[in-house]
Parts: C-alpha cells; structure tokens; sequence
C-alpha cells in the first residue's frame, strides 16, 4: 500500500511538472499568446474555487451557495495586507486564506446545524452580506474598487496552487478523516451511532473549504490587481457550484475538467458573439442532461485522453 | 453487576406516553431478546439506549457510568452499537469502506498525518485495512469489499451493517429486527451469525425480532413489551406459557 501510494505520488508529481513545463515552454515560446495565457490563469484560480467547493458539496454533500463570499474575503484580506502591511505576496496568499478559513468557521459553527435548502439559503445570505460590508467600510474602497494591489499572481503560483489544492483535498478524502466526511453525507445519523463526531467534521471540511477558496481570492486579487465586491456576488456561488455540480459531485477529476471546461468555452462562444451567454446556457443545460443520463463516463474518459493535465487526480 | 441497566426509564411525545417505567438489566455476554406487538415501542427504547431520543424521566446506566447526558457519537465511543431496522449504510461507499468509518477511532493519526502522508499514516491505514478485512471475513463479505455497498443483495446488507457496527468495537450490540425481510433459510444463518458474534467479540446482545423461531431459540432472556411498559420479563420458556403475553399477542378471551 504505501510502496503504491508512494509511487503514484511520484508519477503524479512528475506528470504536474511535465504539463507545467509544456505550458511554460508554449507560453514563452508564442505558442500560448498572453491573452490565453490570462485565461489559462484564471482556469487555474476556477480549479481551486471548484475543487475546494467539492469538499464542502460534494464529499460533505451540504449544498452552499457561499463560495464567493469566502473567496472575496481572501481576496481583500491578501489585498489590504499587501497594500498597507507590505507582506510579501505568498505571505498575503496565506494571510487571506487564513482570514477566510477563520470566517467559514465562524459561520459553520451556527449553521452547519441546518441541513438542504435551509443551509442553502443561509450561505447565500452569508455570501450578500460579505458583499455588502465590502460595499461599504472605508477600508475597501467601496463600489470605486480597491486599487493598487501589486500584479503577483502568474502561472506559475496559480498553477502550484491548484496542484497543492487537489493533492490536500485528495489526500484528506482517501484518510480515516475524509471517509467520516463521506459517512456524513451518505447519512448523518448513521454516521453519528458509527461513532463519528458529525460536527466535528461539517465544520472541519467546511473551514478547509473557506480556506482554498481564501487562497483563490488571494490569487484573483493579485491578478486582476483591482477588486470590486461586486464580481464576488451570487453569480460567481453559482458559477462555481456549476463547475462542481457539472463535474460530479464527489469528483475530483470531474470538478478539475469542469473548471477548465467552463473557464475556457465562453471565450469560443465569443464568435457568436450576441448569442454568447446564451448558447452557453444551452451548452450548459445539454451538459446537464448528459450527466444526468450518465454519459458522462464515456465522454469523461475522452477528456481525459485529450487533456493530460486532468491526470493528476487520476486515482 | 449489569452492563446494562435502566430505572424508570420513559419519554413523551406530547401527550403520548412512548416507553414508560421501563425497567431492565443486561448482564455481559448476555443475548437477550426483546419482543412485543407493532407499536410497543421496541424502537423508541433503542433510540433511547443509543441517545438518539432524550428520555423525559429514568436512568440509564452503562458499565457503571450514567449514559443521559452523553451524545449519540459519545455513546457510540463507550461502546454501545447498533443496527437499524431498515438498513442504513453508506450507500454510495464500498462496503469495505463502511467497516472503515466504524473503525474511525480504532486509530488516530491526524489530519496533518493524512495530507502530509507520514508514516502514522500508512501504519494507520493499514492496521485499519487488515482490521475491516478481518470483520468481513467473520460475515463472509470479504470478497465484495471494493462492491458499492448499494449493490449488495438484501441480506448482506444486513450483515454489513453488523459488521459496520461491530467495528466499532462495542461491548453491547443493539440489532434492530435483523431478520426482517429475510426468508427463513437466511434466518437460519442470521441465528448462526449471530451466535459466532457474541462467542467470537465476547459481547451482549439486545435484538428486537418479531420472527418467534429466532427469538426463542437464541436468546437467554426475553422483555415483553407491549404500550411502551415491560409486561413480562423472563427465559424463553416462561415468557411462552405467560397468560399477560399470550394475551397482548392473541387477544383476551372475552
């Protein structure tokens, strides 16, 4: 088991750093020009967004709507103290993700009690209200937009980050500690008179989840170098939990494609331009009805032959 | 001194009195049945023992310590253990990996261990490994374990969930009409399941059944109980000739 485990690790790495040096090599080379060097960026922030909010979804099974809140909490908390605290840019990272764990805590704490749609509902709230206070404390810059962040993000981190963001949630999954957080959603009760701390693991995964999505805001903060509360509104809860709902909830592969996928078709789409949004739609709701006909694993598996950097996850 | 004892043990619904007065013991290593018509309350008195329902008056001791105040998990983790009348698993896990979760405690490496695959990990991982194959094997399941646990036949899910619960590692096993369902050649082999887990884990067990054929020939001791108060109390035998249950089961003469 562990000589395996060990073994698979290796190749999964060396594989992350084949793919990285292709891209690498693509984008210094022309092959990549920088617009789709940007987008490529942004897919790998979506990876981190939609991988972290598998943990909460997917493997914990409670629906939140919430992620963007977490995500802009990161992003302003690894913004001001890069602005004003003059931290270097990976210390702002985990200053953000830290700030944003602590805030998923402190509302997991009362709400991990409700369950389905009731939770559902209280993360959204959760997600206006932090859009609301970034809206209006001074520090913020309100609806003007925080300016001067330093331009830090670039491949490379963001491509780091969504490595280390899959291998933890990965890991954490295939231990004693991810199968109680499965248990949980296969049936909670059950789970409980199996002997598991319930509790104990909702707000754990849901603390971890806040904490990654933390780090893609820093990420995105540092990229985009100007923020605005409202591109962390509902929509961008949504756009996420599309990404994951699209990739299968409890997939890590899928929610890795899904990210991709979802990041990278809007821009085809812009040929059509008026009928953009859409025929993303449509795209949407025909992938939805797939998946849902369980054709997915066909065409999954067709992805995954075409697009080598989705085998990191690959079990 | 009993394993298990209550005193008085009741709650309410409301108005309705579900178990009321609730009085018994559980010596160790006992097999004791617990019988009595649909709606007595058989359910409700092990939704008490587990604290998934609070009781509104009574005591319930355990190895010598008051349970009340304990949560499900806790009672769980002090060696209480049980199955459900209509099955629950992890459905959508292997079946190897529902033994898992009831071995959660059986190790304590750390999450930090998991992420950072030390090797508390691994050695963790596989004791738990060897310890859910070892259960499998005493039910015969070994062989499914990477099976979806929702695709197992009925009456091996039955047995999964006892070995789920088992893992745990109890000193008292609650079994929630075990045999429902089953036809009677795998009562049969239920009755026989059962008797190798209480030799083989040294355990008591408290099991509701309304097959009178499993009831009577396992168990040591049986509680009757009928409008959620025990009306009688006693071996096989006593409890077969007592005109109060004959009565509860059949009706009065009048």
């Amino acid at each position: 088991m562990k000589k395996k485990d060990i073994r698979q690790f290796i190749l999964s790495f060396a594989l992350a750093l084949v793919i990285y040096g292709a891209f690498m090599f693509a984008m210094n080379s022309g092959i990549i020009n920088s617009y789709w060097s940007g987008i490529l960026i942004v897919a790998c922030i979506n990876v981190v967004l939609s991988t972290s909010l598998n943990l909460a979804s997917g493997y914990l099974g409670q629906l939140t709507l919430g992620h963007a809140g977490f995500m802009s909490v990161g992003a302003y908390a690894s913004a001001l103290c890069s602005i004003y605290l003059g931290t270097s840019f990976i210390v702002s990272l985990f200053i953000g993700a830290l700030a944003a764990a602590l805030v998923g805590l402190l509302i997991g704490i009362p709400t991990l009690r409700l369950k389905g749609d009731y939770l559902c509902i209280i993360t959204l709230a959760f997600n206006e209200i932090i859009r609301i206070i970034m809206l209006n404390i001074g520090i913020t810059n309100g609806a003007k937009g925080l300016m001067g962040i330093p331009m830090s993000t670039n491949f490379t981190i963001v491509f780091f980050s969504a490595v280390i963001t899959i291998y933890v949630i990965y890991s954490i999954v295939k231990s004693r500690h991810g199968r109680a957080i499965i248990s949980i959603r296969e049936d909670e009760t059950a789970s409980e008179l199996a002997g598991i701390p319930t509790s104990y693991y909702k707000i754990l995964a849901f603390t971890i989840s806040a904490f990654f999505a933390g780090l893609a805001g820093g990420l995105y903060a540092h990229y985009i170098t100007i923020l605005i509360p409202k591109v962390f509104d509902y929509n961008k809860s949504v756009e996420i939990l599309v990404m994951v709902v699209l990739g299968g909830l409890g997939n890590l592969k899928g929610s890795v494609i899904a990210a991709i996928v979802l990041t990278i078709l809007p821009e085809y789409l812009r040929a059509f331009s008026d009928y953009r949004m859409l025929l993303y739609a449509i795209v949407l709701i025909a992938a939805m009805i797939i998946k849902e006909k369980n054709l997915m694993p066909h065409i999954k598996e067709k992805f995954s032959k075409k697009k080598d950097e989705n085998k990191e996850v690959a079990e | 001194m009993a394993l298990l004892k209550t005193e008085g043990l009741g709650i309410q619904f409301g108005g309705l009195k579900a178990v009321d007065e609730f009085n018994f013991e559980i010596d160790k290593n006992q097999l004791f049945g617990l019988i009595g018509p649909n709606g007595a309350g058989k359910t409700t008195v092990f939704n008490l023992l587990t604290g998934v329902y609070k009781p509104t008056s009574g005591q319930i001791t355990f190895d010598g310590k008051s349970i009340l105040k304990m949560s499900p998990t806790q009672i769980t983790q002090f060696g209480i253990a049980r199955t459900f009348q209509n099955i629950r698993l992890f459905k959508n896990m292997s079946v190897i990996d529902n033994v898992k979760v009831g071995l959660h405690h059986s190790q304590n490496y750390s999450l930090i261990a998991s992420v950072l695959h030390t090797p508390n990990y691994y050695k963790g991982e596989e004791a738990i490994e060897e310890m859910a194959l070892s259960l499998l094997r005493v039910f015969d399941l070994d062989q499914y374990a990477q099976v979806k646990a929702n695709n197992l036949p009925y009456g091996k899910q039955r047995k999964l969930e006892i070995a789920r619960a088992l893992a745990t590692s109890p000193k008292l096993l609650l079994l929630d009409e075990p045999a429902a369902g089953m036809n009677p050649t795998e009562t049969a082999e239920l009755m026989e399941t059962i008797k190798i887990v209480r030799e083989k884990f040294s355990i008591a067990i408290l099991l509701i059944e309304h097959d009178m054929k499993l009831v009577m020939g396992i168990c040591e001791k049986i509680a009757v109980l009928n409008f959620g108060t025990v009306l009688a109390f006693g071996t096989p035998d006593e409890i077969k000739n007592n005109p109060d249950v004959i009565a509860a089961y059949l009706g009065d003469e009048e």
